[in-house]
């Protein structure tokens, strides 16, 4: 059948199931915006291409889904390289497809040419730049294929202007024929019977868990994994949500801001069975300290990240969910009782604390527990970066998996905003709440419109503090308290700013306040944003320095 | 300590280009890299010698391999192999100094391979250790120019390097 290049885009993204995408039309683009119109194909005008990326990649969290955005070339498409580096960093799928200019003008410095695929190089999974139009199904195909698969991530296709114009035959490929891209799923069964070998012997084993294991689906293996052998768990910032925050033998967060029972537990571990995780130096902080007693299992479906920061005795490369199927039929249960008293007496007597009194300044803690408190466990929380971030990791009690979506690797201020607007498109009945700074909210709050004009009912929590506090912080903590460029003053009014969207804006200064500001937004169909005014003063605890060792907790004895 | 990798790629626009950044992006050091064709239609091979320790290499073998186009990546630092490379050096030669290159030519078994009034252009092929003694030797005469391939190297025996174990 004879298509268009625009025509066969459409064919492809339909053949993969995309039901929404994420863009900005543009001059290299108005023929695919033309089909986009023709078809009806819905798609989410953001006001800012970093926020269409960000959304797709919310979306692509929430749902497990592959995201789509689009932009022009040129700036569209360099708007695209905050949001592609952070879905990259986290392994996030999403497929970018670009406007190019027309191919007889490639390499000429035409008007808004940009080389996308030479800038999204060190960014992307892989990327295409399209010369030839027989060759756009096979390379959309492929894109699917390797953003979803294996360790997934960013992949972009470069679409010339021309390309998209010229006619020529369609027909979907059934099966990507790909030589060189083969990811390993099967763990290799001698290494598999190594490890329940080592967990069987080991006496102070711990579960060591990240954002693999809800990429894979993996969660229910890593609660029964951890119950069948009494192994206590402690997941990282991209895999909280993977274990319910009831469960007993769960420590919380490790690491920077983790918990005084997740960073001793690892400190005194002599088996860590790393499951889908990487072992970033916000975990460990000083290597050459970290867990200096125990051998590692560390089971990842990317080779390379085995390894890479800490020597695994026990390497077993595949997707976390099928090596976690393998060990559970062979996992004998070893003398790990005396370990696990150890383990929950430091999560009941040091957990994470914060103390509100009445007449005192609204802590942004109390803040984040009421959110909890009312919203509950099926809501999605998205957040932006800084303290407010840290804050919901350590008081949104989790339950469930993709209900905690956060910048992780790249930890990326405005993503929080956007990725709300993805996760409500994903699931336009549940509730989607998104954490945001001050600071962080005004790096893509012209989402509003689009929030606003698509009747998005996503709930906007501003932790307003008048500063970049987190990096305040470490200047409190560790240049002599200057705060050189973190005050935030002169932001808006953000409930008059959330008005002028037609966005309903509610404020609250006193702790009294707050029940009534969150039951009203909850209550609310429509997007709202909440100003929550909180101490400047307060700071994330405990916290370990960096490159200090993991067990030297400012404000961890003190709690 | 000094490894070489022998890299075969998809013969795509731009594959050189994601070897060579992933290289710099990681920050591991090049000495040189030689790129030519196989015998297999529409795959490049592409030869790589650098200074890492065996740690650093596992590691950049690793992250080679998830690049797209790589169809193999091979240590062959740990195997026995034999490598070359072809040099081109551009001589000073006034007519008195002739006779003293071309005894130096014949003893590294070079070649002369173009010769003007005052100069001539050497050919000569051989290891690291064998192209340094030579250049050290010509320095005698003034080198005017260099023109080098960078390493290129096959396992010894029959076995290919799609043989050989991993990636
Ligand atoms: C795009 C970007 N620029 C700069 C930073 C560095 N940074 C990390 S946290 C932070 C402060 C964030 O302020 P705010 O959003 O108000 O959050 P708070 O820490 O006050 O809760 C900054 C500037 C970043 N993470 N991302
Ligand atoms: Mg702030």
């Amino acid at each position: 059948m004879k298509m268009n290049g625009a025509q066969m885009v459409l064919a492809c993204l339909e053949a993969e199931g995309v039901e929404v995408v994420f863009g900005y039309p543009g001059g290299a683009v108005l023929t695919l915006y033309d089909e986009i119109f023709k078809k009806g194909l819905p798609h989410i005008l953001t006001r800012h291409e970093q926020g269409a990326a960000h959304a797709a990649d919310g979306y692509a969290r929430a749902s497990g889904k592959t995201g789509v955005v689009i932009a022009t070339s040129g700036p569209g498409a360099t708007n695209l390289v905050t949001g592609l580096a952070t879905a990259y960093m986290d392994s996030i799928p999403l497929v970018a497809i670009t406007g190019q200019v027309a191919r007889p003008a490639i390499g000429t410095d035409a008007f808004q040419e940009a080389d996308i695929t030479g800038i999204t190089l060190p960014i992307t999974k892989h990327n295409y730049l399209l010369t030839e139009l027989r060759e756009l199904p096979r390379i959309f195909k492929e894109a699917f294929y390797i953003a979803g698969t294996g360790r997934k991530g960013p992949v972009l296709i470069d679409l010339p202007k021309d390309l998209q114009a010229e006619a020529g035959d369609f027909l979907y490929p059934k099966k990507v024929e790909m030589p060189t891209y083969r990811p390993t799923y099967e763990g290799h069964s001698g290494q598999i019977n190594k490890a329940a070998a080592a967990i069987h012997k080991a006496k102070k084993p711990l579960l060591y868990s990240g954002g693999g294991v809800i990429s894979s689906g993996a969660h229910t293996e890593l609660l029964e994994f951890s119950r069948c052998v009494r192994i206590p768990v402690t997941t990282t910032l991209t895999g909280l949500g993977s274990i319910p925050h009831t469960y007993d033998y769960y420590l919380g967060m490790p690491g920077m801001h983790g918990t005084f029972a997740a960073n001793h537990a690892l400190n005194a571990a002599d088996l860590i069975i790393a499951v889908g995780a990487r072992f970033d130096d916000r975990v460990t902080s000083r290597l050459d300290s970290f867990a200096v007693g125990a051998q590692v299992i560390h089971i990842d479906i990317d080779p390379a990240e085995i390894g890479k920061n800490v020597a695994a005795a026990i390497p077993i490369v595949g997707d976390v969910k099928m090596v976690l199927q393998e060990l559970i039929k062979i996992l004998k249960p070893g003398d790990t009782e005396a370990w696990c008293e150890q383990v929950k007496a430091w999560k009941k007597e040091r957990p994470i604390r914060f103390a509100q009194s009445a007449d005192a300044p609204l802590k942004p803690q109390y803040v984040i527990s009421e959110l909890y408190r009312l919203a509950g466990g099926d809501t999605i929380i998205t957040t932006d970066v800084g303290q407010h971030q840290m804050w919901a990791a350590q008081y949104y009690a989790l339950d469930k998996p993709r209900t905690f979506i956060s910048s992780g690797g790249l930890g990326t201020m405005g993503f929080g905003f956007p990725a709300a607007i993805g996760a409500q498109m994903a699931f336009p009945k549940r509730t989607v709440i998104c954490v945001s700074g001050d600071g962080s909210f005004q790096m893509n709050l012209q989402e509003l419109a689009t929030a606003s004009c698509h009747k998005l009912p996503v709930k906007v929590a501003i932790i307003n503090n008048q500063y970049l506090g987190m990096v305040r912080q470490w200047q409190e903590f560790f240049y002599g308290g200057r705060y050189s460029q973190t005050c935030l003053a002169g932001s808006p009014d953000f409930v008059k700013l959330a008005e002028a969207y037609g966005v309903l804006g509610l404020r609250a200064s006193t702790a009294a306040d707050v029940q009534a500001v969150i039951e009203t937004a909850l209550r609310t169909s429509g997007p709202v944003v909440m100003d929550f005014q909180v101490d400047p003063q307060e700071n994330v605890l405990p916290m370990v320095a960096p490159n200090t060792p993991i067990v030297e907790m400012i404000g961890g004895d003190a709690l | 300590m000094k490894r070489i990798l022998a890299i075969l790629v998809e013969d795509r626009p731009g594959v050189l280009t994601r070897v060579s950044g992933l290289f710099s992006r990681r920050g591991y050091n090049i000495q040189n890299i030689a790129v030519g064709r196989t015998v297999e239609p529409g795959v490049s091979r592409m030869t790589v010698t650098l200074d890492a320790d065996r740690v650093t290499v596992e590691q950049i073998v690793k992250q080679l391999n998830k690049l797209v186009n790589i169809l193999k990546v091979s240590d062959l630092t740990e195997e026995p192999s034999v490598g070359r490379e072809l040099m081109l050096l551009k001589v000073k030669a006034e007519p008195e100094k002739r006779s003293g290159i071309q005894q130096m030519v014949s003893t590294f078994r070079a070649k002369i391979i173009d010769v003007s009034p005052d100069s001539m252009i050497v050919e000569v092929t051989g290891d690291e250790t064998k192209l340094q003694a030579f250049m050290l030797v010509m320095q005698e005469f003034g080198i005017k120019e260099i023109a080098a391939t960078g390493n290129i190297a096959l396992l010894r025996g029959a076995r290919t390097t799609r043989e050989t174990k991993g990636g």
